[in-house]
């Protein structure tokens, strides 16, 4: 108790120093901030916003050598709430705070959080109405966001059509390919052949076959393919205002089709989903999968660290069906004291296209703005060293413009996790289609205590 | 001595079977430190049982990232850990001396009680607790995490066992003749006495105040106050930013090293304590 | 006359003494037990950000769980138990026994003492997040036994329930089983060296001398060594949960009650959570008093009968 005083006596004094006034409301300084709260909190999972922040926002005046507060010119700090991810800590501690908004002390109200697309609706929802409508921050979506990416307008919107949030990045999918196998396999390791292998799903089952002759996996899991059907789904999971989950066909497509490839050893039965050991292993020169479908994060941050040859051995191709893996989203928190602050941040983050240009260069991210992406595309300053020199932008940039964002709802998450978790039993063979469906029902309903039924496509 | 060879032979057996055990019980620390001295890059190579050149590289990752603050956890997991096991032994020894030596009309209903919650999961009140913390506005601060230990059952019954067979009431009844105070005759004459059984179970909370993570893991909310099974959580997440498994191992030893020694350190007296009270009568 | 005012003086010295216990306890357990109970009644969760409820439904919440898995994962709960429990009480016993016999001649027991302790101070997730990635398809261990020749192709320890089981049994067995080798040696060494030699005398073989003479002079530590195992075994979590990320998989069997407490807890259903917890409680509740019962009863040779009956007779001689 009594540090927290002395912490709160010493952070106060600072301030009393910095801004030669007292902390309280009343403004005495010529700042244009003197209206605005004094500290700035960003929710998010990890420190990727935080980063994009510091690197393009004209503000920033330094970052605490421990990475939690960093300080803009004006004396204004943001303070950065980083929670994981992991069994869900991120969201339960965000809505916490949420619920806790109307009574929370201006300093320590949420001003910006981050979601993904995978729960991006639950906070996008009007009815929640915890992510600020833009226009209300005083950003017009139509002129301001005009070179956005559309899908990614779409996604951060609630029913309506209201834009409640903005992103920096566009994750548009690739297949990443091993040259060394389609050497071996095909007799050429040229992005635009390859490409002609894997253009459909179709080809792309005769060209596991082909892979499979050799001794080789066309994908290490069937969590790999998963989000290239779950992206297609022509209703949404739930239908706002209904407590009724529809799984999709494309879902059950997915089941089936994965069910095929695992058993035609298509698929390495080792690898059990995503994000493990055996994932990463994969990934790995020992390793005999050919490819991998990733955005760019994907490639830079999972492929690469994962990898431990040298460069130039992977390349890149069009996918088999275009899709979108991830994205973050920002959101201006209701209830802010920071509005000016936050509108500044957002527009300088997701929508000044030199700084979306920068990050494009600097941290080989595909950024959100449709024009930009275009001459990147051009551009060999944008091609890869790791990619043996191709340029990535190349094959994101179509992708880009023909992604078509399945419809959202705010039970994805749940969804898209445990239709996987309850499939993969079933893929492993250890329990039967029905039972499958049964334990998806059972733990969906455990998630989601005010899901009433599930149905099944027929 | 006539059935020296038979004898042997079981004494070689018996050695086998405990060499056999400790290596189970080592060989998962031995890959542990050895991954942690290896990098993200060769640990994707597959397992190899010789220690690789990444140990202060490691190290250094996991103490230099700002969102992960290590030596804070490391020094709030010491202060809940060291004011649990403190608060909880002093505690615990005093309810045991009062329910041991005074007599008084609901004695048998408060052992009784006791001895009803010893076995209580504690994931039963997880809910109700975290309310009840928020209201208290201790939300996000290691108070609730130190408190409630000063109600543990479990010592209570270990230091309640002890005093039984260590403290005659006559010694009591000597002090109070002599003048002394009760509170007094607790710190001077009890607490000596009960040292050998406050030290094993401060070693007990010790550990378990270090390695839980339930509790804090529903309590704590900002960076600087979280404590180490938590960060551990944190760096597991199955997130892209914090891909380093070599990072992960690093950070179990961390978390793991500080026990180990502490253990090795009082082997002898955790030993002798596991069998101290309770099971002694 | 004067004695009597002061035993009374020191009755209230015994209230204060354990007043900071109940106190603590009544704040910080009791409390939040009265409020998950009461939640048990009501429909009460969140869906996204939204708070439903508290609405009252009465009894809802109870009967929908018991038409749920609950028994189901009660089951799993106990089977991972056993599994855990028997080659740790058996493994015990066998080292308890050797550790005392003189003529076996141990080498370096401290050390094999200290080590076989060892893995019960390592955080259970930790441990478990350590058993997850060597026991992974690709993993050290898998590389290890074919490298060895061992076995021919990959097992997938973690993709059969059985292999999870045993895993989970694994290392509870690991983490218990120094414990428990260190209480039943004590037990053993508590026993009177007269009793052996009158053995001895008698021509007592090793088997014989186990059977007839260590286990039934052990047995209040047996059922005491039984007892806080099935009540650790019932809180079962850290391990099941983390070695399956929470899914209790293949096909829930690696589920524990506790881990589906925690799945409501992490959906904020208040209302299903509480309900859970009052099962629990129940169950909880009963095996204390079990423990309660033997912790009483055994009291094979009547020392502790004894014990109590003389400090009781001391107590009212003082007064």
């Amino acid at each position: 108790m009594k540090k927290k005083l002395i912490a709160v006596l010493l952070t106060a004094s600072m301030f009393a120093g910095i801004l030669a006034g007292c902390g309280s409301s009343t403004a005495d300084g010529g700042a244009a901030s003197t209206e605005e709260g004094k500290v700035i909190n960003i929710y998010s999972w990890n420190n990727e916003f935080q980063q994009r922040v510091e690197a393009v926002y004209s503000e920033v005046a330094e970052t605490s050598s421990d990475g939690t507060v960093t300080k803009l010119k004006d004396g204004t700090e943001i303070h950065w709430i980083i929670n994981p991810n992991q069994d869900g800590v991120y969201q339960q501690k965000l809505d916490e705070a949420l619920m806790n908004q109307g009574s929370a002390a201006a300093d320590d109200k949420v001003d910006i959080f981050l979601s993904e697309t995978d729960y991006v609706y639950k906070y996008t929802d009007a009815e929640a109405d915890v992510a600020m409508p833009l226009t209300d921050l005083g950003i017009d979506p139509e002129t301001d966001l005009a070179d956005q990416y559309d899908f990614t307008k779409t996604t951060a919107s609630d029913a309506e059509g209201v834009q409640r949030g903005s992103t920096w990045q566009c994750c548009p999918g690739l297949l990443v390919y091993r040259r060394d196998i389609a050497m071996d396999v095909f007799g050429t390791d040229d992005p635009a052949a390859v490409g002609e292998k894997v253009k459909d799903w179709d080809t792309m089952k005769a060209t596991a076959a082909e892979l499979k002759a050799k001794g080789y996996y066309t994908f290490a899991s069937y969590a790999d393919t998963f989000r290239l059907y779950g992206n297609s789904i022509e209703e949404s999971w739930v239908t706002p205002g209904e407590t009724v989950i529809k799984v999709d066909q494309k879902i059950m497509d997915w089941v089936n089709d994965s069910k095929e490839w695992l058993d035609a050893g298509y698929l390495d039965k080792t690898v059990k989903g995503q994000w493990n050991d055996d994932w990463n292993k994969a990934m790995g020169s020992e390793s005999k999968v050919f490819a991998f479908l990733f955005p760019a994060w994907g490639i830079d941050f999972t492929l690469k660290p994962n990898w431990d040859g040298g460069d130039g051995v992977w390349a890149v191709t069009n996918p088999p069906q275009e899709y979108n893996w991830g994205g973050s989203y920002v959101h201006a928190c209701t209830g802010t004291d920071n509005p000016e602050h936050v509108k500044e941040i957002i527009l300088a983050v997701t929508a000044n296209k030199d700084n979306l240009m920068k990050m494009s260069k600097d941290y080989a991210e595909f950024t959100n703005t449709t024009s930009g992406m275009q001459k990147a595309a051009g551009n060999d300053a944008f091609s890869s060293e790791f990619l043996g020199g191709e340029n990535p932008f190349t094959y994101f940039a179509p992708v880009a413009e023909n992604i078509k964002i399945a419809p959202l709802s705010s039970y994805d998450q749940g969804c898209v996790e445990l239709i996987q978790n309850s499939f993969s039993d079933y893929l492993q063979g250890n329990v039967d289609y029905e039972k499958a469906k049964v334990n998806f029902e059972t733990a969906i309903i455990e998630r989601y205590p005010d899901i009433t039924e599930v149905q099944w496509p027929e | 001595m006539k059935s020296k060879n038979p004898s042997a032979l079981r004494s070689m057996m018996a050695h086998l079977v405990l060499i056999m055990l400790s290596f189970m019980c080592l060989f998962f620390f031995y890959i542990l430190i050895i991954n942690a001295t290896r990098s993200h890059a060769d640990l994707q190579k597959g397992f190899s049982a010789l220690p690789g050149k990444f140990f202060l590289t490691n190290l250094k990752n996991v103490a230099n990232d700002g969102t992960f603050p290590m030596f804070r956890g490391i020094i709030n997991s010491l202060i809940v850990s060291g004011s649990s096991a403190a608060i909880c032994t002093y505690f615990s020894s005093l309810t045991a001396y009062g329910l041991y030596a005074y007599n008084f009309k609901l004695k048998k209903v408060a052992f009784t009680f006791i001895m009803a919650i010893l076995v209580m999961p504690t994931q039963v009140t997880a809910m109700g607790f975290l309310r009840l913390v928020t209201n208290m506005g201790m939300y996000d601060s290691l108070l609730p995490l130190i408190i409630p230990s000063v109600a543990s059952p479990a010592v209570f019954y270990f230091m309640y066992s002890y005093l039984q067979s260590s403290l005659p009431l006559s010694l009591v009844e000597a002090a109070r003749i002599d003048g002394c105070r009760e509170f007094r005759i607790f710190n001077q004459i009890v607490i000596p006495i009960m040292k050998p059984a406050i030290a094993v179970q401060a070693i007990f909370t010790f550990v378990g105040a270090w390695n839980n993570y339930f509790v804090p893991a529903l309590v704590i909310q900002s960076k600087d106050k979280m404590t180490v099974p938590i960060l551990i959580a944190t760096l597991r997440g199955a997130d892209y930013m914090n891909f380093d498994s070599a990072k992960i191992y690093m950070m179990i030893t961390v978390a793991i090293v500080p026990i180990i020694i502490i253990y090795l350190l009082l082997s002898k007296y955790i030993i002798a304590g596991v069998t101290l009270g309770g099971v002694k009568e | 006359m004067e004695k009597k005012r002061k035993s009374v003086s020191y009755a209230k010295w015994g209230y204060v003494f354990i007043l900071p216990f109940f106190l603590c306890y009544f704040i910080f357990s009791l409390i939040p037990l009265a409020d998950t109970i009461r939640y048990s009644f009501f429909e009460y969760y969140r869906s996204g950000i939204k708070e439903i409820g508290p609405t009252f439904i009465g009894m809802e919440n109870y009967v929908s769980l018991l038409k749920s898995d609950m028994f189901k994962y009660g089951a799993n709960t106990l089977i991972l138990w056993v599994i855990g429990f028997i080659p740790q009480i058996a493994v015990a016993l066998l080292l308890a026994v050797w550790f005392t016999d003189v003529r076996l001649k141990i080498r370096a027991k401290q050390f094999f003492k200290v080590v076989i302790y060892l893995p019960n101070l390592i955080m259970a997730s930790a441990f478990a997040m350590l058993f997850f990635t060597m026991f992974s398809a690709n993993g050290p261990v898998n590389s290890i036994l074919l490298s060895l020749g061992i076995i021919q192709e990959k097992v997938d320890f973690l993709g059969s329930v059985w292999g999870t089981r045993s895993l989970v049994g694994l290392m509870n067995f690991l983490m218990w089983f120094g414990n428990t080798t260190i209480m039943l040696m004590a037990a053993i060494m508590g026993i009177s060296p007269d009793v052996f030699e009158a053995a001895e005398i008698d021509g007592c073989s090793g088997f014989k001398r186990f059977f007839y003479i260590i286990l039934p002079l052990i047995r209040p530590i047996l059922t005491y060594t039984l007892i806080t195992s099935i009540i650790g075994g019932l809180q079962m979590f850290d391990v099941p949960q983390i070695l399956t990320n929470g899914q209790g998989s293949p096909d829930r069997t690696s589920m524990t009650l506790i881990m589906f407490l925690n799945s409501h807890l992490k959906s904020k259903n208040y209302g299903m959570a509480g309900s859970l917890s009052v099962y629990l409680f129940i169950v909880s509740g009963l095996l204390c008093l079990l423990v309660y019962k033997i912790t009483n009863d055994n009291d094979a040779d009547g020392s502790k009968a004894a014990a109590k009956k003389k400090a009781k007779e001391e107590r009212r001689r003082r007064k």
